[in-house]
């Protein structure tokens, strides 16, 4: 498998997490009252998940894919 | 210091900055130093996406329903993930066939289809148009709050205003202007707009900090952090609900998860993130960093959303003020002027930035797919027969960016009222999605026909303006209100905003769900029931293998006719002007070696295609196609000969791909067999040697023998004590003889590799001196003194115990034979180091010349004179020693000097290291 191909596969891979973890009913998961650091669950959750995917997202595309 | 003058002031002088800039990064590119040559800068060029929408409009949209604003960033995120898959071949299909426009893309996969081209621009004009006008109602209205301070009024309330004072027209026409000097300065056969990347990308950092700016001040100015800004929220019962906001709205997740999909499909199908994300795109290796940093971006702008719109929601709990305004109006009620001003630099920088690119991108699609294919057809207006049309083109850009503006301005105030940024940029984005289903399909479904995109258009455009379209046309007063709510005709089936009776979900998603099965309905079941004519064929083909055609002389297979190169050039020189064509002819000449114009250029299929590829860039590939098709006498391809040449190049490819492994296969095999010959004959050699001095070496005892038995034989009366040293001589050169052949069979053995290796621990000690004992009487017979110097204990070594005692046998035995007749001593050494046990045997004898070092391990070499001295052995036993050592991984040599005796060692290494 080409370099190509296997960093492309990660990417879609990662977009499915991605799907995942911005849909129901993961996101129901958080969708409660209460507060994390002050700030309500459900938004830093989904802060947190994004800040996530961004940094998985620089990981696939700053290597060189699978050796 | 708020006033009027100043404000307007401050607005141009912005604009100067950007205009600078811009000017700038096009005098770099043209000296051939660009500056937007840079990841960082295609990134944030990228971030246009960010408008006056996510400027102003996500407070508005989170002050509503919380959380509800994310997914127009977080589908975005999840897209360009797909981006190394979709948008990398997307990019390489546009540089190959120097696609302009995302009409000019969709126009050229479906077999370059100028209708096609046309209605994408249709779709994406009539598209854009709320978009741009939330960009001018996000500018007019930000600058009639601001000129109000240090009142906070709403624009609504701010009256009726003469044309002189109506400020979205005259953002339109600035912009309208500064948009032209942007983007028409010239016509760049690639389309590249360095300078108003350039301009974008500063425009896209003095938004985000602008933005930040705003978000920190609320947070931790006016409020104590993000906790105590979220404690206060939760202690007001009406805003208590919005903390958990995803429950209470009937379909919640579904409007959610719509949204997120609609905006998936917007950061690739906007025109203007089109433009920036593909046709400005100067390098694909940018992708990598992009792919990171612009989701940074997004997500760096929205941190403060929330806190903005609570802090907002707090400030003003009366609702006087509207939501989309918290940003500027926060900071106008904390009387911090300076950030005020800021702000609305930002929200003009997040809107110019939009506006500019966004209109060049359409006007693009509107010159070269729209007005061009239909001006070209008429026959009457002789395009064909005018010198120069850079100008012509031009102009139609600049009319079009005009016209596209001001179309802009009207529907701000037909319909820009009624609804709040969010929702009015919504819309477009449904409209831009109806372009999913023919792009995507089209680069990775070789299937999708012409018809099929068109009907899916047509299909999915249809439903758009049914359900988004009209209903804000009717809010806003111009069509009547029962439309919506008995249906037309009174037919409740038919609701624009609950058709077929699919109610509990908004609109947006509502719209998207029926325009899409439209949508991917039609251009599915259309396509599949005909089949594609040669033309499509050939695109399809061409966009989906994209990675498998090189480079762009990929179309020219498909081309067969007649042209002439003269009118192949005048034909690019009225479109693009004579320096530019002379300069693409010459590329072209020169990649072919050769020397235009004075050396002749032969006008065959690759010049014709290179011609065509040229003027694409300028006029759209549906355009070139009918220009280049009115010069060159073409002969059509049909369908089947169109399928014959795919077929031949893949089954070429294919075929040239086994050649290639077949002769490389081949080559090694043939360098092996060369080098086992080499050996061979080397051994053919080796054995003739071998054999000539076998039986050399046999002879000699064998003479000896012989004519001792003749002597004998022939005379019986030999003495007593004669024939006794006769018979002795005879015993001894058979014993001689026996030993010599012992020793060749032992010798094959060894070297054909059959010898039998008994391997086991050996302890070197115990060899050599077990060797010495067995020889203790040979060197008392011959007075030799003998020496050894064994140590305490040695690492035992596996070998073969009888081949060692062998070794020893024949070193000491050569030692007694060479050494000092009359004052023989042999001296054996045994050490351990680096990892080997070292052996030496030295004798004081003559010693050896450094030319017969080597030699004598050879086989049958003995040192001496051949005249002079006897054989002393049968030359074998160096030889077989060296074989043993080498064998069980050790080195055997010697060294020695004329008349300085000859010492030799041999080395084993211990089981530590083998």
């Amino acid at each position: 498998m080409s370099e190509f191909e296997s960093k492309g596969q990660r990417f879609v891979a990662l977009c499915m997490l991605g799907m995942l973890l911005f849909n129901y009913p993961i996101l129901a998961l958080f969708n409660v009252s209460g507060t994390l650091f002050g700030v309500p669950v459900l938004y830093a959750y989904i802060f947190i998940a994004w800040a996530a995917l961004i940094a998985l997202m620089a990981f696939i595309a700053e290597s060189g894919g699978r050796r | 210091m708020l006033q009027e003058t100043a404000i307007i002031l401050t607005a141009f002088v912005y604009l100067g900055v950007l205009f600078a800039i811009a000017y700038y990064a096009d005098e770099r590119a043209d000296a051939g130093r660009s500056i937007i040559a840079s990841p960082y800068i295609y990134s944030l060029s990228l971030a246009v996406y960010a408008t006056a929408w996510t400027f102003y409009g996500s407070v508005g949209r989170a002050a509503s329903d919380g959380v509800g604003f994310l997914p127009i960033y977080i589908g975005p995120t999840l897209m360009i993930a797909l981006w190394w898959v979709v948008l990398r071949k997307i990019m390489r299909i546009s540089k190959q066939n120097r696609i302009t426009s995302l009409a000019d893309f969709i126009a050229s996969r479906y077999g370059k289809s100028a209708l096609l081209g046309g209605l994408v621009t249709v779709i994406a004009v009539i598209g854009i148009l709320p978009y741009i006008s939330l960009q001018l109602k996000a500018v007019s209205n930000s600058f009639t709050i601001l000129v109000q301070y240090p009142e906070i009024v709403m624009p609504a309330k701010v009256g009726a205003l003469s044309i002189r004072q109506d400020t979205a027209l005259w953002v339109a026409l600035i912009l309208a202007t500064f948009t032209i000097a942007f983007g028409t300065r010239h016509l760049d056969a690639a389309e590249h707009h360095q300078g108003m990347v350039a301009a974008i990308a500063f425009e896209s950092l003095v938004k985000l900090l602008a933005f930040l700016a705003v978000g920190v001040f609320v947070t931790f100015g006016i409020y104590d952090g993000f906790g105590d800004l979220f404690g206060r929220v939760s202690a007001v019962p009406k805003l208590r609900a919005m903390l958990t906001p995803l429950e209470g709205v009937a379909g919640g997740y579904a409007n959610w998860v719509w949204l997120t999909i609609l905006s998936m499909m917007a950061i690739m199908f906007l025109p203007r993130q089109f433009q920036v994300a593909v046709i400005e795109n100067v390098d694909e290796k940018h992708l990598n960093k992009a792919i990171w940093l612009f989701p940074l971006y997004m997500l760096a702008i929205n941190i403060f959303v929330l806190p903005i719109a609570f802090g907002g929601l707090l400030r003003f709990p009366d609702g006087s003020v509207d939501a989309d305004t918290f940003v500027l109006t926060l900071p106008m009620a904390e009387k911090r002027e300076l950030l005020a001003l800021l702000v609305f630099i930002g929200g003009l920088s997040a809107a110019t930035g939009m506006v500019i690119v966004e209109t060049i991108a359409l006007s693009t699609m509107v010159c070269n797919d729209l007005v061009m294919p239909v001006l070209l057809r008429l026959r009457r207006l002789r395009l064909n027969e005018r010198r120069d049309l850079t100008g012509l083109l031009l102009g139609i850009r600049r009319g079009a960016i005009v016209l596209i503006l001001l179309l802009g301005y009207l529907y701000y105030k037909l319909a820009g009222e009624a609804y709040a940024l969010v929702s009015i940029g919504l819309i477009s984005f449904a409209a831009v999605a109806q372009f999913a289903p023919a792009i995507l399909g089209g680069i990775f479904w070789k299937g999708g026909t012409r018809a099929g995109a068109l009907w899916g258009l047509l299909a999915g455009f249809a439903v758009w303006l049914y359900t988004l379209f009209l209903p804000a046309l009717a809010r806003s007063g111009w069509l009547p209100l029962g439309l919506l709510e008995q249906g037309p005709f009174g037919i409740e089936l038919l609701k624009p905003l609950q058709l077929f009776g699919l109610a509990g979900l908004d609109q947006i998603s509502h719209a998207m769900i029926w325009s899409m099965i439209a949508n991917v309905g039609a251009y599915v079941i259309v396509s599949l029931s005909a089949s594609p004519s040669a033309d499509e064929h050939r695109q399809a083909s061409l966009f989906v293998d994209v990675f498998k055609h090189s480079g762009e002389a990929g179309g020219a297979r498909f081309w067969r006719g007649t042209a002439s190169v003269s009118d192949l050039y005048s034909l690019l020189a009225r479109f693009l002007g004579t320096a530019t064509a002379d300069s693409a002819f010459g590329e072209y000449a020169s990649a072919k070696g050769l020397n235009w114009p004075d050396e002749r250029l032969i006008a065959d299929a690759e010049l014709v295609h290179y011609i065509e590829v040229q003027l694409a860039g300028a006029i759209g590939a549906a355009s070139a196609r009918v220009m280049v098709a009115a010069v060159a006498k073409e002969e059509a391809l049909t369908i089947d000969e169109v399928r014959e040449i795919l077929d031949e190049a893949s089954q070429v490819v294919v075929y040239s791909h086994k050649l290639e492994q077949k002769s490389r296969e081949l080559e090694a095999a043939t360098a092996e067999l060369r080098e086992a010959n080499e050996r061979l004959k080397e051994l053919d050699r080796l054995k003739d040697d071998f054999i000539s001095t076998v039986t050399h070496e046999l002879r000699t005892p064998l003479t000896s023998i012989r004519a001792f038995t003749e002597i004998l034989l022939d005379t019986p009366d030999v003495e007593v004590e004669q024939r006794k040293k006769f018979l002795g001589i005879i015993t001894k050169e058979a014993e001689r003889l026996t030993r010599l052949i012992n020793q060749v069979l032992d010798l094959a053995k060894i070297e054909s590799g059959k010898a039998d290796w008994v391997e086991s621990g050996v302890d070197m000690k115990q060899v050599i001196s077990d060797t010495l004992a067995a020889m203790s009487q040979l060197f008392k017979e011959k007075n030799i003194k003998v020496e050894a110097r064994l140590p305490e204990k040695v690492s035992t070594v596996t070998v073969d115990l009888d081949r060692m005692v062998q070794v020893m046998l024949n070193l000491l035995s050569n030692a007694v034979k060479f050494c000092d007749a009359a004052n023989g001593r042999v001296e054996i050494a045994l050490a351990e180091r680096e990892g080997c046990l070292w052996v030496d045997v030295r004798d004081n004898g003559r010693g050896i010349s450094p030319g017969d070092q080597e030699i004598i391990f050879q086989k049958f070499h003995q040192v001496g004179d051949a005249l002079t001295d006897k054989p002393h052995g049968s030359g074998l036993g160096l030889h077989i020693s060296r074989q043993i050592v080498e064998h069980f991984g050790g080195r055997m040599w010697v060294e020695s000097s004329l008349g300085g005796g000859a010492r030799f060692s041999f080395t084993l290494p211990t089981g530590a290291a083998t």
